[in-house]
């Protein structure tokens, strides 16, 4: 589903050259659930916002969902960001002069949806993340949680393969926050295939895969005792 | 997708009520400002005759020299030699002459006393070539011309004044003690600027009464009313002396069908100038012109400087407004780099943002528009105190105004907003992202 080889994201300025990505590696299959873990700065935003279209690479190769991305235009790139790709995003990102449905059928717009198609889907979505009452709500009028689920349902309403989250509770509560990940996990067993970037051991150790990101690579956590450790205990008390 | 950007760009306009306001006031004024200013240089440097302007020409010959002449420029008008010698030539498909008279009529109602009335000597041909379109009858032949009949042709007005509309061909009139058949009367019939007489007259006054035969007029030995312009004596022993000396009264046009037919026209009106040369009237070589309606307007500097002057004022006034316009949408679109961020995220492509960011700048192009209209029917009634009365009053809004005035503010709004849309449309969706 993505496959990232050798790939490099390279800053430039006419002093420095910053390698945010480096002889980067990852290959996610469909259906996984993926989660990106490593330190502030590491790299994995960076990745992420790469692996949706929305920042070139400098060097390497991208496949995404079996197309090289590297020579495809803005045009284009839209159109897959648009159609096999959902966002969900740690602020949310949703637009706040929009309502709830409002903000659930942009996507839907940009792929030139019929009314009664794009009214289906956004009212299938929002009743799947239990906000269809909410539709005409604006985001100001909602809580955190109820945002991230609108997030979610806007990602999810296009039907993508993909879904990019980046530390999706990151600005939840506790509580808010378990609900969002049963939400994931929800979808992720309807065989969506999810890449999630977290700074959190416990959300991470719900995904069934963890790829830790240290300067721009990608390391092997067992190899590296410090994390593994930390990413263990989550784990047991996750299962407990 | 221009229903969907229309409703986002309206929403984003009524979320800032203040800077929306100032936009669209940058807009109405300036453009309310050139509507003004264009509707007076409409009206007054517009082609009054278009489907015959490119057929009609106005021929000049130096008959005073270019001791007399102003830069080397023949007369703008002929002597009655010159006159009577070129049209008796023939040498064009129509041809006339005409000269400003004023007479005195006297209403049917017997109580009243005589109205001065304004008219123009005229040959036959004037009707046909000029394109009057009439009422009632028609114009006078070349017979008529050369029989010198008691022929007059009134104007709609006119006739409304004397008889009330009524169909009077056939009836009688006396003008000035003269009895006149009246043969035809024209409908409402008023160019402007009245390219005919632009030399005599003011282009832009208020339309004639009547038309009567050039011969009779000069049988008559009735007075221009007009502009007469004399070179040396300036002291005439009788109406024969007049017709004799060098002063220049008489209007002259003629029609010309194709570029052959000008060119064929010139060399008759230089062979003509030479032999006068040849018979000692004139002392100089051949100097004529043939110019037509709309390179004599031209030549005649019938747009008054103040109208091309506060035109250049009122679009520099407009300009400023857009440049301030641009500063505003550059803030208004860029404070919204985030959301612009989000819909690239979710598959708007730079395309789409552009578009979406110059539909708002038509929305507001739009209000602009409407608020421009309000100024300029506003501002119409003050035309006055910068034109005189006769330009003033020619200044109006009408249907294609109304329409000019939206399409300019529209326009104007989305040529502004192209910088400020593309600038929006170059937000990098991934730093917006990462920053939030």
């Amino acid at each position: 589903m993505l496959k990232m080889t050798h790939l490099s994201k390279v800053y430039r300025t006419e002093v420095v050259e910053t390698y945010a990505l480096r002889d980067f590696n990852i290959d996610v299959k469909e259906g996984e659930f993926v989660a990106v873990t490593g330190p502030s700065g590491s790299g994995k935003t960076t990745f992420l916002t790469i692996a949706g279209l929305l920042e070139t690479f400098t060097g390497g190769e991208y496949h995404l969902d079996g197309i090289e991305v590297s020579q495809l235009n803005d045009n284009a790139r839209s159109k897959i960001r648009n159609e096999k790709i959902g966002f969900i995003f740690q602020a949310f990102n949703l637009i706040p002069d929009l309502n709830v449905f409002d903000n659930v059928e942009v996507p839907l717009r940009y792929r030139g949806m019929k009314a009664p198609e794009r009214k289906e889907r956004i009212m299938g979505a929002l009743d799947r993340v239990g906000l269809a009452s909410r539709a005409k709500h604006y985001p100001a009028e909602l809580s955190g949680g109820q945002q991230q689920r609108v997030a979610i349902a806007r990602a999810l309403a296009g039907s993508p393969r993909l879904l990019l989250a980046d530390e999706p509770t990151g600005n939840l509560d506790t509580q808010m926050a378990r609900g969002v990940l049963e939400l994931l996990e929800e979808i992720h067993r309807e065989g969506a295939t999810i890449v999630m970037v977290t700074h959190d051991p416990e959300l991470a150790a719900r995904a069934q895969r963890n790829v830790h990101i240290i300067d721009g690579q990608v390391v092997d956590l067992a190899e590296d005792p410090r994390f593994h450790t930390a990413y263990t205990a989550a784990a047991g008390q996750i299962r407990s | 997708m221009f229903a969907y950007y229309l409703q986002l760009g309206i929403r984003s306009l009524k979320r800032n009520p203040m800077l929306t306001t100032l936009m669209v006031m940058a807009i109405g004024f300036g453009v309310a400002a050139s509507m003004i200013t264009y509707s007076v240089f409409r009206a007054v440097s517009g082609n009054p005759i278009p489907d015959k302007s490119s057929q009609l020409f106005v021929p000049q010959i130096d008959s005073w020299g270019p001791q007399q002449n102003e830069m080397g420029e023949p007369p703008g008008a002929f002597s009655y030699i010159d006159a009577m010698a070129v049209i008796k030539a023939h040498q064009a498909t129509r041809q006339t002459l005409l000269y400003p008279v004023m007479l005195s009529a006297l209403p049917h109602d017997a109580n009243s006393i005589p109205v001065s009335v304004n008219g123009y000597a005229v040959t036959g041909d004037f009707f046909p070539m000029f394109e009057v379109p009439f009422q009632y009858g028609n114009g006078w032949s070349a017979s008529d011309d050369d029989n010198r009949a008691p022929d007059v042709v009134l104007t709609a007005e006119f006739n409304q004044r004397m008889f009330g509309g009524a169909n009077t061909v056939g009836r009688e009139i006396t003008l000035s003690g003269h009895d006149y058949r009246i043969v035809g009367v024209a409908k409402h019939w008023d160019p402007s600027p009245r390219f005919y007489a632009v030399w005599s007259d003011s282009a832009f006054q208020d339309p004639p009464d009547f038309y009567v035969l050039l011969n009779r007029a000069l049988d008559l030995k009735t007075d221009s009313s007009g502009r007469n312009s004399c070179r040396g004596n300036l002291t005439f022993a009788g109406w024969d002396q007049w017709l004799q000396s060098n002063c220049v009264w008489l209007m002259p046009w003629v029609e010309l069908d194709t570029s052959s037919d000008v060119a064929r026209y010139r060399r008759f009106l230089e062979g003509y100038a030479a032999d006068q040369q040849h018979v000692g009237r004139f002392a100089w070589p051949a100097n004529v012109r043939l110019r037509d309606v709309m390179a004599w307007l031209d030549q005649m500097k019938v747009v008054p400087p103040e109208s091309r002057i506060s035109m250049v004022v009122a679009s520099c006034f407009f300009l400023i407004c857009l440049v301030n316009t641009i500063g505003l949408l550059l803030a208004k679109f860029m404070r919204r780099a985030g959301e612009i961020g989000v819909r690239r995220a979710l598959g708007a492509t730079r395309h789409e943002i552009y578009a979406q960011y110059l539909v708002e700048a038509a929305a507001v192009g739009l209000a602009g528009g409407g608020l421009g209209l309000l100024l300029t029917a506003v501002g119409m009634s003050g035309v006055g105190l910068l034109f005189d009365a006769d330009i003033a009053k020619l200044a109006h809004l009408d249907f294609s105004l109304v329409g000019l005035t939206l399409i300019v503010a529209i326009f104007a709004t989305v040529a502004a907003a192209f910088y400020p849309a593309w600038r929006a449309a170059q937000v990098q969706p991934a730093w917006q992202l990462k920053s939030n």
